[in-house]
């Protein structure tokens, strides 16, 4: 057998590894133990720099599939874990044949749903994260993918402007076809739901779970939201005129739940405008690619509305001031550097780096208005900025990196 | 417990693509039936047709003599096992098992009955108390096999379920399988691209190639009757010798020339098959397994007229036996068309044969040796439709 190491440019070579090892016999200074979910493989994680890295091991095959599967899925939009790279064709000091591994760059900031729950007091992040869930298996449906294992479990979970958004980091069971049937979307929701039951019944069984949060209830509900978003993104519906308001409606809601539309199709029906959207999968949608073309800054969709928002309020302000119309690009650049930067340059450097600049300028934001609302009138940024840093940054866990408590791993089962 | 009948099912794709040909099968209740084929050749489609992930395009599926075509998957009352291998760290055995129930609503009553069935077949009951992490590979996997039990569905499918695992884990969960199907007498459409897994688990097989059934029968009945040239070829590791023959009849005698040399075949064998008779002064296709060849040495007694002279290309040893592989002249042998007939074969004028020796057998690479044929034990296949000659 020979030897194969292929890797994406952009990313360290990893040949300084122990290869010719099985993966929990690693000893090297590069493994990391961040908190992690469980697998039926043995998956470990290393880190270069600030950048760290999953490694899984599994037979040659099922590794260089999974690789190309978690590719093709990126190139259609969907939100997975990045594939930087396969190890195949190895065999151990003994010369005996050894698994494959799959490399996946860890996703930064992102939350196992274990840590997002076992936290009593995040009980009221439930809808979000069903939400996030519904969204991404939508996605993944509509891309043509057939999951085959979706779970909490394998999924990764980060912070959006209040909300989360979901990614998918096991394809191991999954198929990429052009379409999938409505057998093969109500066989996925089957498997999820059974399998969030699971995820569920052992948080509960860890004594993690908040009591009010009914496993059997969220799966109920997790199947509810998955039918309606699916109806709101795929339904054709009959319009009383091809105005073009109507048209902007539809477009607008769906963009509002994160989708794009790729084509419009208006067939006049006798009895009204038939309009059938084609649903595009994105990741995110046109907010993300908005702010980042405007400003340079690459946040999550959620968060990209936020600020765009504000850009919105700051150039209408700037607008007013000089009495001048303000082009939307000047408007953006100027937040950037006169509100965005000097904001978050007040929040003390070792309490900065807890969370993602796009999730900290919009919790600023929220606070700002809470803290407002409570005074009867506008504090100020400063003032916002010291007390959001007060009252919440400084009691809240570091998410760059979320790193298990003991040295190992607990959550992690034995090898096979 | 049901049968499952797949009457003149059919599958096209929007683009127009024929997936599966006016498909007949009958599952038996209790059986374990299993799909075999190359890959791409439409078996996961009809085992999705019966999962209901695929829409079937024409005629009609009944699972216990229902009609279920516009059922969803749940309502089919059908499990499809090993979607998953996740056990969950902090529940014990009994609650990995038992979860789903509980989210059914069934009764703690009920549960707690069809998880102790489930154990005891499983041979888990010692472990129902203890975590995941406590259990073997092999234990975990059973494990997972009583999520699916205890459902107590009316049929298992299975899609290439041990595709995922190392080879010695395969071997192991082959067995084990085959054995749990046989005490639950569940009936299993079990999908799979390799035929070793096929003929030691299933009670039937039906080999299926590009969206037509080719034949289902017992392991035994295609290995040794095979009906046509391509299920002789597929089943089988190595797959059966193939050659042209020429077909000589004297009287009742019957003899075949194959590279070049003259064969007699055994008597009884023709007393068997005496379609052959009609081939006389024309060619067929000719078939040998290849343990059917042997090594002279063992046979010093065997009939001259049963010996094909060649020389050895390659050995191959395995430990257990070593693999012969040498030369046999041969005109272009026909390809087996899936709808019927043949088209014709690649230009080569060699093929290579293989004969399965002893490990004590002193033949040695370049050695031109007198293979020792069993001419009773001989397949032949018309050239023109690719079917087997027999009655």
């Amino acid at each position: 057998m020979t030897f194969r190491l292929t890797t994406r440019p952009g990313h360290p070579t990893f040949t300084d590894l122990p290869w010719e090892q099985h993966l929990e016999d690693w000893e090297s200074g590069r493994l990391v133990t961040p908190v992690r979910g469980i697998s039926r493989h043995v998956v470990r994680f290393v880190a270069y720099g600030p950048d760290m890295y999953a490694l899984k091991e599994l037979p040659d095959p099922i590794a260089e599939r999974e690789y190309r599967l978690l590719r093709e899925l990126a190139d259609r939009s969907v939100p997975v874990v990045e594939a930087v790279g396969v190890a195949t064709g190895r065999t151990d000091r003994a010369g005996d044949v050894a698994d494959g591994i799959l490399i996946t760059r860890h996703l930064p900031f992102s939350l196992p749903y274990r840590t997002l729950f076992g936290r009593r007091a995040n009980a009221e992040l439930w809808p979000q994260m069903l939400d996030a869930l519904v969204q991404l298996l939508v996605r993944v449906h509509l891309a043509g993918f057939f999951w085959g294992d979706c779970s909490l479990n394998n999924s990764l979970f980060r912070r959006d402007a209040g909300a989360l958004a979901a990614y998918l980091v096991d394809a191991e069971t999954g198929e990429l076809h052009h379409e999938l049937s409505a057998g093969q979307r109500r066989h996925d929701l089957d498997i999820a739901e059974e399998n969030i039951a699971g995820d569920l019944y052992d948080l509960q069984a860890a004594g993690q779970l908040d009591e009010s949060v009914d496993p059997a209830r969220i799966t109920v509900d997790l199947r509810s939201r998955y039918i309606n978003l699916w109806a709101e993104v795929t339904r054709d519906e009959v319009l009383p005129s091809a105005d073009r308001w109507f048209v902007d409606e539809r477009v607008n809601r769906l963009n509002d739940l994160g989708f794009d539309v790729s084509e419009i199709e208006l067939v006049d029906s006798g009895d009204g405008w038939h309009l059938h959207l084609t649903t595009q999968v994105v990741e995110p949608g046109h907010h993300r690619r908005r702010l980042l073309a405007l400003t340079g800054l690459d946040v999550g969709e959620n968060q990209a509305r936020r600020l765009l928002n504000d850009i919105g309020l700051y150039r209408a302000r700037l607008e007013r001031r000089t009495g001048q119309p303000v082009a939307e690009q000047v408007g953006a650049l100027r937040w950037l550097t006169e509100v965005f930067e000097p904001t978050l340059s007040i929040v003390p450097e070792d309490e900065r780096g807890k969370l993602e600049d796009a999730e900290l300028f919009h919790q600023i934001l929220e606070h700002r208005w809470f803290r407002s609302e409570q005074s009867g009138h506008d504090i100020g940024r400063e003032a916002a900025v010291t007390a959001y840093v007060e009252e919440v940054l400084k009691h809240q866990a570091d998410e760059a990196v979320v790193l298990d408590p003991g040295t190992r791993a607990s959550t992690e089962l034995p090898a096979d | 417990m049901a049968d499952i009948v797949l009457d003149h099912l059919e599958k096209v794709y929007d683009n127009g693509y024929k997936a599966i040909t006016d498909l007949n099968l009958t599952i038996q209740d209790g059986e374990f039936l299993v799909l075999v084929g190359p890959s791409g050749c439409g078996k996961s489609t009809a085992l999705r047709m019966v999962a209901g992930l695929e829409d079937i395009s024409g005629g009609e599926l009944r699972i216990a003599g229902r009609r279920v075509n516009e059922e969803p998957p749940r309502d089919r009352d059908i499990a499809m096992v090993f979607q998953s291998y996740a056990l969950y760290p902090h529940m014990s055995v009994y609650d990995n098992i038992a979860f789903g129930l509980k989210l059914r609503k069934m009764s703690k009553g009920e549960i707690d009955s069809r998880v102790r069935k489930a154990s005891n077949i499983l041979g888990l009951d010692e472990y129902l108390e203890r975590k995941p992490k406590a259990l073997s590979g092999g234990q975990r996997q059973r494990v997972a096999m009583g999520r699916a039990i205890v459902r107590e569905p009316s049929a298992f499918l299975m899609d290439e379920p041990l595709s995922n695992l190392d080879a010695k884990l395969r071997v192991q969960m082959r067995a084990e399988i085959a054995k749990l199907q046989k005490e639950l007498g569940v009936t299993t459409l079990y999908v799979t691209h390799d035929q070793v897994e096929a003929m030691t688990m299933g009670d039937r097989v039906a080999i299926i190639n590009r969206g037509l059934l080719q034949q289902v029968a017992t392991p035994r009945e295609l290995y040794l009757e095979p009906d046509n040239l391509f299920v002789a070829g597929f089943m089988g590791s190595p797959p059966m010798n193939q050659a042209m023959a020429d077909v000589h009849i004297d009287g009742d005698h019957v003899s075949i020339t194959v590279s070049g040399q003259r064969l007699v075949v055994d008597p009884e064998l023709v007393a068997q098959r005496p379609a052959i008779k009609g081939f006389g002064g024309r060619q067929v296709i000719m078939g040998i397994r290849p343990e059917d060849v042997k090594d002279p040495e063992e046979v010093p007694e065997h009939p001259g007229d049963r010996r094909l002279r060649a020389p050895v290309e390659l050995i191959e040893a395995l430990g257990s036996e070593q693999v012969i592989h040498f030369d046999v002249e041969t005109p272009p042998v026909p390809v087996m068309q899936p709808e019927g007939g043949t088209a014709p074969g690649n230009g080569a004028t060699n093929i290579m044969w293989v004969a399965m020796f002893s490990p004590r057998s002193f033949v040695r690479l370049a050695d031109t040796v007198e293979f020792c044929l069993d001419t009773s034990r001989l397949y032949f296949f018309d050239p023109d439709t690719g079917l087997a000659v027999r009655s």
